[in-house]
């Protein structure tokens, strides 16, 4: 159990003198809590599983120092570190048992008989392998093998943190729910600093306390689920998390004033120093503009079509070019395809640059 | 419905029936019409029923004296020729480079011998171990080392042993070679993770996930040391006396050197029948390896 500090961190694949903007990881500091649950989240290619295989050990960082509670563990190997990684598709070794499996992480750290036998029937336990315990491993189906992989990552009582790898990619839909329900259990009952690498929000957002968002070998934020859906710190951040994803409009912006194809929008703060030659645009998520009928103090906008999701409906309109979607109150119905928009101020953001500008009050 | 017979789909099977009688039937019944019957030259046959298999699997009898003396010889020198090569092979195969201009350097070195045709390779063997003018005969000499292949029957073995290591060892290497490369990084790097030491990778991944290609190339190994015939034939003749005289030489003496179709035949017939069935039982066994007794999807 350790905090982990990232101290000026950065990779390229193609060693310390290629081209800075061909790193996989661009140089980085941050701090993972001990005892939190992180989630590592973005698309395919972003250096998730780089910075992953770096903080295991596996990957030997071009530049920066890895801090395991403020002991530099950058020139150890994996087995040195104490970590436990587990990988997107099962890893078992064939020839034994499911039991031995589970207790081969024990074994090579020579553990004594009694404490293996006790500490791979509490896993088995915890997974519902109990029952497979005396079957070869190869016989199984993927879950379940997965859940060996996992199994491997959890044995340990003494790991600094374990990491997964989108480990819930070959297990089926009902399972994925159960399986994730049981590591937040696991994370509650251990207290083990777990980091989990996905690209899929809803794994992330659920798994995690905190989440971090990668783009491009860069953390573009990182906070609460709460805190990327309220307060997104870059507008790929709006548009990544939340289904729909945020609306990004290219907006003129003075004072307490935002203007959208002419229309005036009210901000609850101040914007009087915007940085000059930026590309300014305001962020609103769906779920923070309403669908109206037309009136004039509203935006004038043309639906194109409603996505009903069940609980909410989303309007997906046009305004102008700009395409957006907005939310439906429930039991509105349409005499026309003309609508008015109702932004609420508060959830309002602006982004120079694709950064979030901090009003003032 | 009434079904209508049409036998005509029996002349679309007659060419391959034709190609296989000539390639494989008719070779094959004329053995076994030699084997039953005796000859004493001028095309004239006698019916000698099961004599020869009698003679040839008694081992009081000088047939089958000669015949048991070969067997023991060949299965001595397979055993010792796969006790090598296989672990051999195995090693080579795990020392060699997994990336980068090496890895075709090291497959261009290994392939070499395995191109080289076999009565070459006897006749390289033969000349590097004189003693007179070849390097290795000669430098173990100058050693003081009394080696010679020609009167000494160990020294024809190491001999013989040291050249099939050196032109078949490759062959293992190789396939061990592809086995282990499609092996996933991911199992390396979860044997890193649970702190697995070299020889616990090796045991628990690495010889595991080789097991179906060496089940193969003990397989190969096994029957083309088992017919062996043109390197020792070239090296040493068979000698010193009948030392290195293997199956397929003896066979060789006995039909063409001696005229004696019969026993020859009958030889061949159980030669035959042995590589047959160890091919089966080899066939059975690799078909079974990894396969479960009782398929169970195993859900959890």
């Amino acid at each position: 159990m350790a905090r982990i500090d990232l101290v000026d961190l950065a990779h390229s694949y193609h060693g310390p003198a290629a081209d800075p903007a061909t790193y996989a990881l661009k140089p980085m500091s941050m701090t993972w809590r001990q005892g939190g649950a992180y989630a590592l989240l973005g698309p395919s290619g972003c250096g998730k599983t780089t910075l992953l295989n770096i903080i295991s050990g596996l990957v030997k960082p071009s530049r920066g120092r890895i801090l395991f509670d403020q002991r530099d563990v950058t020139p150890l190997s994996t087995q040195r570190r104490n970590i436990a990684q587990v990988f997107q598709f099962p890893v078992i070794y064939d020839t034994m048992t499911v039991a031995e499996n589970l207790a081969f992480p024990l074994k090579n750290r020579g553990l004594r008989g009694e404490q293996i036998a006790s500490r791979v029937a509490e896993i088995a336990q915890l997974l519902d392998l109990t029952p497979h315990l005396k079957r070869k491993a190869t016989r199984l189906s993927a879950d379940a093998k997965q859940k060996i992989s996992l199994g491997r990552g959890l044995v340990r009582p003494d790991v600094a943190a374990i990491l997964f790898d989108e480990p819930l990619t070959v297990i089926d839909p009902h399972l994925k729910w159960e399986l994730r329900s049981k590591l937040k259990a696991l994370h509650r009952a251990l207290d083990l600093t777990m980091i989990y690498v996905t690209h899929d929000q809803t794994e992330a957002l659920t798994f995690a306390d905190t989440v971090v968002v990668m783009q491009d070998g860069m953390v573009v934020q990182s906070g609460t689920p709460q805190d990327l859906f309220e307060k997104p710190a870059h507008t790929f951040v709006g548009y990544f998390i939340g289904s729909p994803g945020m609306n990004i409009l290219p907006a003129t912006v003075q004072g307490r004033r935002a203007h959208l194809s002419g229309h005036p929008i009210a901000l609850t703060r101040a914007y009087d120093r915007l940085p000059a030659g930026a590309r300014i645009e305001i962020g609103v998520r769906p779920e923070f503009v309403r669908v109206a009928a037309p009136a004039p103090n509203l935006l004038n906008a043309r639906i194109e079509r409603i996505d009903d999701l069940g609980r909410t409906r989303f309007a997906r309109v046009r305004v102008g070019e700009q395409k957006l979607a907005a939310q439906v109150p429930n039991g509105m119905s349409f005499a026309g395809a003309d609508v008015g928009l109702d932004f609420d101020p508060a959830h309002v953001h602006v982004y120079a640059d694709s950064r979030l500008v901090e009003g003032a009050a | 419905m009434e079904k209508i017979v049409n036998q005509k789909a029996w002349l679309l099977v007659l060419p391959v029936f034709v190609l296989v009688a000539f390639s494989a039937i008719i070779p094959l019944m004329t053995v076994v019409n030699y084997s039953v019957q005796d000859t004493f030259g001028n095309n004239q046959f006698f019916w000698n029923g099961v004599g020869w298999y009698k003679d040839l699997l008694d081992p009081s009898t000088e047939l089958g004296g000669r015949f048991f003396a070969s067997l023991w010889r060949n299965l001595l020198f397979s055993a010792a020729v796969l006790a090598i090569e296989i672990p051999l092979g195995i090693l080579v195969a795990l020392s060699m480079p997994r990336e980068g201009w090496r890895v075709a350097a090291c497959l261009i070195i290994l392939a070499l011998p395995l191109l080289i045709p076999w009565n070459v390779v006897g006749t390289i063997w033969q000349i590097f171990g004189r003693s007179d003018i070849g390097l290795l005969g000669y430098t173990l000499n100058l050693f003081g080392l009394n080696y010679n292949y020609v009167a000494n029957p160990l020294d024809a073995w190491l001999t013989i042993i040291a050249m099939d290591v050196w032109h078949w060892t490759s062959l293992v290497a190789l396939l061990c070679y592809a086995g282990l490369k499609s092996i996933p990084e991911a199992y390396y790097q979860a044997a890193h993770i649970d702190g697995a030491s070299r020889w616990a990778v090796f045991t628990a991944i690495q010889l595991p996930k080789m097991k179906r290609v060496l089940l193969i190339a003990f397989l190969l190994r096994f029957m083309d040391s088992f017919m062996i015939y043109t390197e020792p034939f070239v090296v040493t003749g068979g000698g010193p006396g009948n030392s290195t005289t293997f199956l397929s030489i003896e066979l060789v003496k006995l039909a063409l050197g001696q005229f004696d179709l019969g026993k020859a035949a009958a030889m061949s017939i159980v030669y035959n029948l042995i590589v047959l069935i160890v091919c089966w039982v080899f066939y059975t066994v690799m078909t079974n390896v990894g396969t479960e007794r009782r398929p169970e999807t195993g859900g959890v």
